[in-house]
């Protein structure tokens, strides 16, 4: 795939004319998937897709250009050509844009990581006999996943890897679920079936016959896949620079009106692990690690160079879609042995479901119970709840409301496939707050 | 890329399979961005390739491809093929080609004026111009407008004499101001969620006027927001707009009526189902007024279609008739997997996914009552438009909805306007409290690009039209 990048960069560079700046992005995978119902194969399949993404600038101008990538490289070529030149007629039609932002060199990068993955002819036989037995649904993603990134200006970018997910819930008869994943990028298959039949196992607290809650504020445990929930939403009309210019983000308040979060929370962006690439789609390169909430303040907003110039702030090579690409939040001090007797009496929620800013400059987010929730009561879990709605704010549940962090930090990978399959994750520990407010 | 013959390319195909078929999708997305008067996206994207597909031993097996040449495809069926053999004897249920029914039509979509009508320049100077048009004040901190225009071919032929071409033109248009003062941001769009989009063409924007005019009451109605009073708490009646009805159809209906949801696919993503396989021609779903049909006929609604990607001709069908729930959203295989009848929705994002069943148009059909008789009709309650928050549980039971924009509703009368205007409720009650409904004067016909749902995910785009409706005794409430 890096040659046929090469060759075709080479290919349409060779063609620009005078004062034309070129910068190609390149994204692809070679994918396996297979998705589970009732541990059943319900659909299986094969992936091949790529994309090849122009930037043409001209005269202050920029025109953007997408094709898919059509091996071989002799028809590749063509394509990617006459698109540049579809481009070159377009970008003297449109107006000025005063936020260009022109390529540069600031150096090259290249990182191949290479695996000992599932084959894919072997892949249903070495998934399906561990789920005999259970109604397991769920997705198997594998495969090769490529990003590439050069510009006019000399610069180039190869990120490549291989990856596996199985995503699953495993659900009860009378329909309570727990939530699984295992994911890597070499295959061990003794750990795969320890990672099910642990999951397995966490089937049997869901057999209590299910609480049903009052709406109303409880003492509540947040375990770390919730919690990765809600900072996702920080990648929403939260984390941006221009959101926050624009008065669209949640996290404005902490800007204009000098609001807080609480001093046990602290999120950064934290490219150290390499499981995402730190270039963007211009090829800049994001520090290694930028911190974004310390000890409850607004440290740093993510800035594009583009944001950048349009509102006079320091470009920290965020996207330009300024969201998180390699979140971290920070460890506290709570053992996950002692979650439950600190939480005391309340809810352990193991998962949510759904979240929506229900009014986001005030930083409110609503969403659902899902999975492995429970209610506890004198440091023990009595049974798993129904279905609850909550609706707060991230000012009380990450604020005033935070009473300890989990020491315990566990990565959960970015298991999305809707453009592509998404790389990366998200490493966070549990947090118990004093009070969350149910509504439904 | 030269003009790919499907017919060639299946002929060249040579392995022991009970069925193959190949969709050829090419869709070209061109979206023009101007925020604030400054251009901030001219791009045209396009996506190219085929999905192969191929039945053996009971069991599908798919390999999406981006190398469309006969010996690739060639090759992409015999892999294909393998990846139905090795999931075979684990299969969730045996299919023949019954699940491929044999059909061949053309469907194109209805609109007056090609885009290329307009060119990239005189698109952008619209769009700059309503920009200026929303910012009707100081106060308007931000303004954008939006133009995207989907141009997407579908080519469909299979072993057992499928030959189906759809030509579809989508375009959606939005605009948005946001106005600030002190501490208090309101943004206000034209229909919410990009939910101005249609099967249609250039006419779209040829009535620069009336498209001038739209902008400015944004702009006006972001900046009456920021004075507004906070939308009371309490229950009480709700009058929702078509542009809110939109999203109470969509999740409320259409994801809980999805078969494939009903039969468990969907459990690990986007969720199961309050509605269960017994509930079809029994479950009172809502009040004697509720009509909902899955219709992908109606001319220039934005989920259109001739046939389904699994070929299957697409018909108007009931899901709901006079409040009781009829058959689900099922392709050919959930029909054939749950024994129920069911509607031609087997759907894939594009050429790189497998289909599953979506909503296409689901429509609330009209009723008889005037908006001033609905009004009327109100002693205490709120009247909410445009959607701009939506969450809903993974049994699609209890939904919460904010809007846009509000007004209260005194005595039979139209009064202040309200901010931050949000409602939750439970389905099933919720549709059974629908106690009157608009006639086709206050009828409005919307859509958007962004239903997610599957593993691998897609994305797609749904239509949704619906007269005004009110609703009673519903919780309803304000903001942070």
């Amino acid at each position: 795939m890096e040659k046929i990048f090469d060759q075709i960069c080479e290919a349409l560079f060779s063609k620009l004319q005078e004062g034309e700046y070129l910068t190609v992005n390149f994204g692809g995978e070679k994918s396996q998937f297979i998705r589970v119902n009732s541990a059943k194969v319900r659909q299986t399949g094969l992936i091949d897709d790529a994309d090849l993404s122009l930037e043409l600038m001209h005269d202050n101008r920029v025109c953007h250009g997408s094709i898919t990538v059509h091996e071989p490289f002799e028809v590749m070529k063509d394509e990617a050509v006459l698109e540049l030149e579809r481009m070159r007629i377009e970008v003297i039609q449109l107006p000025e844009d005063p936020f260009i932002v022109l390529p540069e060199n600031a150096g090259s990068t290249k990182e191949i990581k290479s695996a000992n993955g599932l084959p894919q002819v072997n892949a249903v036989d070495a998934l399906l006999p561990a789920m005999d037995g259970v109604d397991l649904v769920g997705i198997w993603a594998s495969g090769q996943i490529f990003r590439g990134n050069a510009n006019s200006a000399g610069q180039k970018h190869w990120f490549e890897t291989e990856t596996f997910s199985l995503d699953y819930s495993i659900v009860t008869p009378d329909h309570k679920m727990v939530k699984g994943t295992y994911a890597g990028t070499d295959w061990d298959q003794a750990a795969y079936e320890v990672n099910i039949a642990d999951s397995r196992k966490k089937l049997e607290v869901m057999n209590r016959e299910k609480k049903k809650l009052d709406p109303g504020e409880y003492r509540t445990w947040f375990a770390p896949a919730a919690v990765s929930d809600f900072i996702d939403m920080f990648s929403w009309n939260g984390i941006s620079e221009a959101s926050v210019q624009q008065g669209n983000s949640a996290l404005g308040k902490m800007r204009s009106e000098g609001q807080k979060l609480s001093p046990l929370f602290h999120l950064a962006e934290d490219f150290r692990s390499g499981l995402v690439p730190r270039f963007n789609g211009r090829g800049e390169v994001a520090p290694d690690f930028l911190p974004l909430i310390d000890s409850g303040e607004l440290a740093n907003t993510l800035v594009s160079s583009r944001t950048a110039k349009e509102y006079k702030k320091k470009s920290n090579f965020a996207s330009d879609g300024e969201y998180m690409r390699s979140p971290v939040m920070n460890t506290g001090i709570l053992d996950e042995k002692d979650v439950l007797k600190e939480l005391g009496t309340g809810l352990y929620l193991s998962n949510l479901h759904y979240l929506n800013w229900s009014d986001n400059t005030g930083g409110r987010i609503t969403g659902l119970t899902r999975y492995a929730c429970f209610w506890v009561e004198n440091g023990e879990i009595q049974a798993p709840i129904e279905t609850m709605r909550f609706d707060d704010t991230i000012y009380r549940f990450f604020g005033t409301e935070l009473e300890a962090v989990g020491k315990a930090k566990v990565y959960l990978p970015n298991v999305l496939t809707y453009v592509g399959r998404e790389l990366g994750g998200f490493s966070c520990p549990g947090i118990l707050v004093k009070s969350f407010v149910l509504t439904l | 890329m030269n003009k790919i013959n499907l017919h060639s390319l299946l002929s060249s195909i040579d392995i022991s399979a009970d069925w193959v078929g190949l969709r050829e999708v090419r869709e070209t997305t061109t979206t023009r961005f101007v925020r604030d008067g400054k251009p901030q996206a001219n791009a045209k994207e396009t996506t190219h390739g085929i999905m192969v597909e191929v039945l053996a031993d009971g069991q599908f097996g798919y390999y999406g491809t981006n190398r469309m040449d006969s010996g690739s495809i060639s090759d992409s069926a015999k892999k294909a093929l393998k990846q139905a053999k090795s999931a075979a004897k684990y299969a969730i249920h045996t299919f023949t080609e019954d699940a491929r029914p044999p059909f061949t039509g053309k469907y194109c979509s209805d609109y007056k004026i090609p885009m290329d009508a307009i060119s990239p320049g005189e698109l952008n100077q619209l769009l700059c111009e309503i920009n200026n048009a929303l910012k009707v004040s100081d106060k308007v901190i931000s303004v954008n407008a939006l133009a995207r225009i989907v141009e997407t071919t579908h080519h469909f032929v299979s072993s057992n004499g499928s030959d189906i071409l759809q030509e579809f033109l989508l375009v959606t248009f939005d605009a948005s101001a946001t106005a600030n003062e002190g501490p208090v941001f309101q943004t206000r769009t034209h229909g919410g969620l990009r939910g101005y989009s249609r099967q249609a063409g250039a006419e779209m924007f040829e009535d620069k006027e009336d498209i001038l005019a739209i902008a400015k009451r944004i702009g006006e109605q972001s900046v009456e927001l920021l004075t507004a009073e906070e939308c009371p708490s309490g229950t009480m009646d709700i009058v929702l707009a078509p542009d809110q009805m939109m999203l109470q159809i969509h999740e409320s209906v259409g994801h809980a009526t999805e078969v494939d949801r009903i039969l468990g696919d969907e459990r690990n993503y986007a969720g199961w189902s309050f509605v269960k396989p017994d509930d079809f021609g029994k479950l009172q779903y809502g009040s004697q007024l509720m009509n909902i049909t899955f219709d992908p006929t109606v001319t220039g609604q934005f989920a259109s279609y001739g046939y389904d990607d699994g070929g299957l001709k697409a018909e108007k069908e009931y899901i709901v008739k006079d409040g009781i729930l009829l058959r689900g959203l099922g392709g050919k295989e959930s029909q054939i997997r749950s024994g129920m009848p069911g509607v031609a929705n087997f759907r894939a994002s594009s050429w790189n996914r497998a289909p599953i069943d979506r909503m296409a148009n689901l429509n609330l059909e009209p009723g008889n009552s005037t908006f001033e008789e609905i009004i009327s009709a109100v002693e205490k309650g709120v009247y909410m438009e445009s959607n701009r928050s939506w969450s809903i549980d993974d049994y699609r039971n209890k939904f919460q909805f904010g809007c846009e924009y509000a007004k209260l509703v005194e005595n039979g009368k139209l009064t202040k306007t309200v901010k931050n205007p949000n409602y939750r409720g439970i389905s099933n009650p919720f549709w059974n409290s629908l106690k009157m409904i608009g006639n086709p004067d206050t009828f409005g016909m919307y859509g958007t690009p962004y239903c997610g749902k599957g593993e691998p995910n897609q994305t797609i785009r749904v239509g949704h039209a619906s007269p005004v409706a009110l609703f009673e005794n519903v919780e309803v409430f304000g903001g942070a």
